[in-house]
């Protein structure tokens, strides 16, 4: 963009296809097609507005930003009005017509607009209300009847509605349709009685929901969770990077005499623009209640009690070290950049293991290869501007709705535009029709043959355009963590990568894996995905951590291994004739944000737990790991601590600490104290000292490893009755950082188990289906849904369908259906 | 200037509404020549004719069917705005009734000019009986082979569809009857897209009001330059023009544009016995009033606009003395009220405002500071709607207060009905007493 002013000479540098317009005199030459309210932002110029958001199709309703255009007989709506070769622009600044015309329309904004300023949520950070101050009259001229409505209605049950308040700017409305995909909001009726609502039996249930709270210029939609709790100017507010899934989010978090109130998305145009996830939004409640307040250790009654920290430390430095490399190291997928990356350190360094693991789910050694070939300390994949600019885009595995909502955010964006989405799934799901995506249907096991088909361009005719397009420049494959269920799926699509040229990206759900794979959180990899078992790696980190090359242990073990190791060390112990003769391989265990039912096997990870002679915990609430352990130490909640998340991309983003007055203190903090009790040589653990030494470190330079052969895959054979289990978690379920968040729960989807019409009719599950195995059984509503026979959706862990924990299965196993009764 | 009955020429036949009837007078008879020529004849036919719309803003509509992109690959529709709701506009429906197959007729001629399979006539919901009869016209034409596949063997293909709205005053402004027509809530789109590029279903779309594609029959017919003999250069040809009110014979008279309200008078038997003229209005509510003196101005777009009213419909109202000024605003404006759809602010508060003051007007409640305040929020309402309702609600308060600002001020300390007997400007007034 090049300003001039009149009389200052020819611009040095023109766009070549700018338009030359003026905006109150100033010239500028802007790109075609760009609205005039966008460029006299560009110069500064503010002029009012309601309904225009630079993220939404201009409607024009408000009629707030109307300006003088020379030539136009009637004032103009800036926001809908794009620039023309020559065009004059005059706003409030210097045209009355303009200045009149704002002033008129404010006027009869505020005629039905309560003046309940002093109890709304709104007031303080209210356009209408900063724009009434600056453009409005000092009193009104209404003296008649306000239009008014019952109130609040609930449009779900997080948001509620103010109607009396609402302008009909239509931002909340166009966002569900245009941006979410979900209009379940819409404005009805007509005149003075517009209003926005909802049908009959269809709340407003999106998952982007509170996103309309956060763009509503006035404050008619509010959130059941912040509603009258606080005024925008009794908050302290700090940036902050979102804790729950992989997607990255920018956002601003509130806080009001030492609680989290509220948070919302904040401005990050490379991520997630300005949106984020209603549990990105809501889901915070964890942090306040039910924490672990002080350390715990066990007393010579086997009762956990109360202890100093001096004591907790000394007993678990003394233990730790004296297991030294016969520990190990779970680390949850959760932690920040810095806290993973001491995690890291302190096994190899204190502890003299490599038996590390971040993976609190399912996980392959499969996996573990792919992660440290194609992901690990690698920042050549694809980012969110890729998915925009991709002839397509193929997701493995991987359900961006319920999984990472942002970047399904961005696919939406994308698909508006033209970009074509294809899906490996079982069945097209609402997300993949609201990206009118095509579904390459594959039931659980048959994913690797089919992502070999895209490989070798044998397609069937439905995908044979996806393999076309996925070898054009800049298409992009999304895998999920859910593919390391499958064996063979990670090689599948690791190899299609290579062949078609398409870039790559591995997509978890938790926030913390990306990092914590980076900062080496995985047996065989150090730090910047360097591999154990390279010299010039172990040079650079042995130097970087002030240890000799050879005090770097061998590769260690994962979670999975070190659990059957346990196992096979209580077998052996059990059937030695002389158990004071048999050495245990693994005697402690340092474990931090593991939830035991995330796991594949969720009572062999706890039999297991309660076997090691002895476990130190670090968490912020009890668990089952909790009740085990024989020291607990109680850690910094995110709001509590400044720290690092990388997402999906590999985008590291900081944030500060929020609650700057709490006394909590960092995983890595507590480390920094086990580690100098057990005299070693660790560092302070303070956020500054990490992050200069883990950039020092940097990202490996060298090669990455190579996948080794999986080998070919049983087939299952299913007897009558039986069925192959497809499963993910939906976006909201009972995952422990959702709790204390009881609206936001009421938003979830329904539980429902989902199975072909000839599948249902097989086992006679008409309404509803039990599905058993020899763990146990639950029931669950029918929806039936076209999708390969002989498979059968459930998700994850939700209320009623807690797979690993009631039925010990996961993706791909094997269970029996009957028709239910319920 | 002399009656010229054409469209109305056969209204009085009893079977008028039917195929018979009209094809007695030569009906049809030109669609099988008109379907074998070059549809750009046709449009250029249109433009020759200088036929302006007839809904009310008289754009060229030789002009607006040559907007429409060719070979672009795209469906075109012809859209019929039969959502006749103005105040005191009443002549497409009687149209409807006594001659719906003229509007069939046009309507083939039309989309075989613009490249149009379908057609649609919109017309509004509360008038069920004028959707029955042109439901059933449309029926018969199918019948005969007019509509349908391969009409009349000239592989030209129209299907009609009548479509009845649901009682939205809004579904008139064009953009609201399309989204109404898709089946969503009527409310005016934004231009661009023009409906010409991207109307109906986002494919180019001509909208035309009945009375106009009415007239196109008689073109085709008759030639450009028998077309022009009527009228004046800048609106050539003929109007059904709608009197209504305080007349002696309030009716339909078809006359050429630049007739003259005198003359329109005349025809309707002059203003009830008994009473005389206290001001009239060209065309529908939206149409700022005019007084007797400009009775001899003739009734043209041009005219009209030089006198800072408008055609509109071209259907006059007239209000003789025993009319509350007050009242009539009043009411005009609650009608607005009722009908603005809301999607903007001035056309939606502006109104709900400017109502309850009138109110206070007609109730005799008003401050004297309410007539200057009525009089800026009409101003801040014109020209800043996002579609011509809000204008049309802003529209008749100035020249009101201009001719009968007393009125207005007698509003702030007596009734209306106290000033005006509301039983004594009803047609039933003498059965009262």
């Amino acid at each position: 963009m090049t300003v001039t002013t009149p009389g200052a000479g020819t611009p040095a540098t023109q766009p070549l296809d700018g338009i030359n317009v003026s905006v109150d005199g100033i010239e500028v030459n802007v790109p075609k097609g760009t609205l005039v309210i966008r460029v006299a932002e560009q110069l500064g110029v503010a002029v009012p507005r309601f309904c225009d958001h630079p993220l939404l199709d201009p409607v024009a309703a408000c009629r707030m930003c109307l300006v003088e255009i020379e030539g136009q007989p009637k004032p103009q709506p800036a926001c809908a009005i794009t620039v023309t070769e020559g065009m004059k622009v005059r706003t409030q600044l210097t045209s009355e017509i303009a200045d009149q015309a704002q002033k008129g329309v404010m006027e009869f904004l505020l005629i039905n607009h309560p003046l309940d300023c002093p109890i709304c949520d709104k007031g303080g950070e209210c356009p209408l209300q900063n724009q009434a101050m600056a453009n409005g009259r000092g009193e009104t001229r209404f003296d008649g009847v306000k239009r008014t409505f019952p109130k609040p209605i609930n449009v779900s049950a997080q948001i509620l509605l103010d109607r009396e308040r609402c302008v009909s700017c239509a931002r909340c409305t166009r966002f569900a349709e245009q941006i979410a995909g979900d209009p379940f909001i819409d404005l009805l009726e007509r005149g003075a009685k517009q209003q926005v609502g909802i049908g009959d039996d269809t709340p407003f249930d999106s998952y982007f929901s509170g996103n309309t709270i956060q763009i509503c210029p006035v404050g008619a939609l509010t959130s059941a969770k912040y509603r009258f709790r606080s005024r925008p100017f009794d908050l302290v507010s700090t940036p902050t990077i979102c804790e729950h899934c992989a997607s990255g989010c920018s956002l601003r978090t509130d806080v009001r005499r030492s609680t989290v109130l509220r948070r919302q998305a904040w401005d990050n145009p490379d991520v997630n623009e300005e949106w984020n996830c209603d549990k990105g939004r809501f889901a915070f409640g964890y942090q306040a209640d039910g924490r672990i307040e002080h350390p715990l250790v066990r007393d010579e009654s086997g009762e956990l009690v109360a202890a100093s920290w001096p004591e907790a430390i000394a007993i678990a430095a003394e233990g730790l070290k004296a297991a030294g490399s016969r520990s190990a190291v779970f680390t949850g997928g959760r932690l920040t950049v810095e806290d993973a990356y001491s995690y890291a350190k302190f096994a190899r360094v204190v502890l003299g293991t490599d038996n590390i693991d971040f993976r609190s789910r399912t996980a392959t050694a499969e996996e573990a290869d792919f992660l440290a070939a194609h992901v690990a300390g690698r920042f050549d994949g694809p980012s969110y501007a890729d998915l925009e600019a991709a002839p397509v885009v193929l997701l493995v595995d991987f359900e961006p709705e319920d999984e990472s909502p942002i970047v399904f955010l961005r696919l939406r964006k994308a698909s508006r535009h033209g970009v074509r989405v294809a899906s490996i799934a079982p069945f097209a799901s609402s997300g993949l029709t609201k990206l009118k995506g095509s579904l390459i249907s594959a039931g659980p096991g048959q994913q690797p043959a089919l992502i070999a088909s895209l490989t070798d361009n044998v397609a069937a005719s439905d995908s044979a355009q996806t393999a076309t397009l996925l070898r054009e420049q800049g298409s992009v494959i999304l895998v999920g963590e859910r593919a390391a269920q499958t064996p063979g799926t990670l090689a599948a699509v690791a190899d299609l990568a290579r062949t078609t040229g398409a870039k790559l990206a591995w997509i978890p759900r938790r926030a913390g894996e990306r990092g914590a794979l980076d900062a080496g959180a995985l047996p065989g990899l150090l730090p910047g995905g360097r591999p154990l078992d390279n010299d010039q790696a172990r040079v650079q980190v042995a130097g970087e951590w002030g240890i000799e090359i050879d005090q770097l242990p061998p590769v260690g073990l994962s979670l999975t291994e070190v659990v059957s190791t346990v196992h096979a060390d209580n077998s052996a112990l059990a059937s030695a004739a002389d158990p004071t003769k048999v050495e245990r391989s693994i005697t402690a265990l340092l474990i931090a944000g593991v939830e035991a039912g995330d796991l594949e096997d969720p009572a062999s990870f706890l039999m297991a737990v309660d076997s090691v002679p002895f476990v130190v915990s670090l968490e912020q609430r009890h668990s089952d790991v909790t009740q085990r352990a024989d020291v607990v130490l109680p850690v910094a909640a995110a709001a509590e601590k400044a720290g690092a998340f990388t997402n999906w991309e590999g985008r590291t983003q900081t944030f500060g600490q929020v609650l700057r007055d709490a006394l909590t203190m960092s995983d890595s903090r507590v480390l920094a104290m086990i580690a100098t009790v057990a005299g070693s040589q660790f560092g302070r653990g303070d956020i500054a000292e990490i992050r200069s030494e883990f950039r020092r470190i940097g990202p490996w330079s060298g090669n990455h490893t190579h996948m080794s052969d999986v080998g070919s895959v049983d087939t299952i054979e299913l007897s009558s009755g039986e069925a192959l289990v497809s499963t993910w978690r939906p976006l909201l379920d009972r995952g422990v950082l959702q709790e204390g968040d009881p609206y936001l729960a009421a938003t979830a989807r329904p539980v429902e188990a989902r199975l072909s019409r000839a599948t249902a009719d097989a086992v006679g599950a008409t309404e509803f289906v039990v599905v058993s195995t020899d763990n146990g059984s639950i029931e669950l509503p029918v929806t039936i849904t076209q999708m390969p026979d002989g498979v059968i959706w459930l998700p994850t862990n939700s209320e009623g369908s807690s797979l690993r924990v009631e039925l010990g299965i996961g993706q791909g196993s094997v269970v029996r259906l009957s028709g239910g009764a319920a | 200037m002399p009656l010229t009955p054409i469209l109305t020429a056969h209204w009085d036949d009893e079977d008028s509404h039917t195929l018979t009837g009209y094809r007695r007078h030569g009906g049809y008879d030109m669609v099988a020549v008109t379907l074998n020529s070059n549809p750009d004849d046709v449009i250029n036919l249109v433009k020759e004719s200088g036929l302006r719309g007839r809904g009310g803003a008289g754009f060229p509509t030789g002009m607006k069917w040559s907007f429409v992109p060719q070979n672009d690959g795209k469906p075109h529709y012809l859209v019929v705005n039969a959502d006749e709701s103005e105040p005191g506009a009443c002549k497409d429906i009687p149209l409807m009734m006594a001659n719906p197959h003229a509007l069939i007729e046009g309507c083939i001629l039309a989309s075989y000019a613009i490249r149009a399979n379908h057609a649609f006539i919109y017309i509004r919901g509360e008038v069920p009986h004028v959707i029955r009869r042109v439901a059933a016209a449309a029926r018969e034409a199918y019948s005969a082979g007019l509509l349908g596949k391969n009409i009349q063997g000239s592989g030209f293909d129209l299907d009609l569809v009548v479509h009845a709205g649901a009682g939205a005053y809004i579904c008139g402004e064009e953009t609201a009857l399309l989204d109404s027509l898709e089946g969503r809530r009527g409310q005016p789109r934004l231009k661009p897209p023009f409906p010409a590029v991207a109307g109906l279903y986002a494919s180019p779309t001509v909208i035309n009001n009945v009375e106009t594609i009415a007239n196109i029959p008689t073109i085709v017919r008759n030639g450009a330059d028998w077309f022009k003999q009527f009228g004046t250069e800048k609106s050539p040809g003929f109007k059904l023009f709608a009197v209504s009110g305080h007349v002696e014979r309030p009716g339909i008279y078809e006359a050429p544009l630049g007739t003259t309200m005198r003359e329109l008078l005349d025809y309707a038997g002059g203003v009830r016995k008994g009473h005389e003229l206290k001001f009239w209005i060209p065309g529908g509510s939206s149409v700022p009033m005019l007084m007797p003196e400009h009775l001899d101005t003739p009734l043209t777009y041009e005219d009209m606009g030089a006198l800072g009213t408008m055609l509109g419909t071209g259907t006059p109202m007239v209000f003789d003395e025993t009319t509350s000024v007050v009242r009539a605003i009043s009411r005009w404006i609650h009608f607005y009220k009722h009908e603005s759809c809301g999607k903007c602010t001035p056309c939606r508060e502006g109104t709900f405002w400017l109502d309850q003051i009138l109110e206070r007007f007609e109730n005799g409640t008003a401050a004297e500071t309410d007539i200057e305040k009525v009089d800026e929020i009409c101003k801040q309402i014109a020209g800043r709607s996002f579609c011509a309702l809000g204008d049309a609600a802003s529209t008749p308060y100035a020249p009101a207060l201009r001719y009968f600002r007393e009125e207005f001020l007698a509003g702030t300390h007596t009734p209306a009905n106290q000033l005006f007997d509301p039983v004594a400007s009803t047609v039933f007034t003498g059965a009262m007493a």
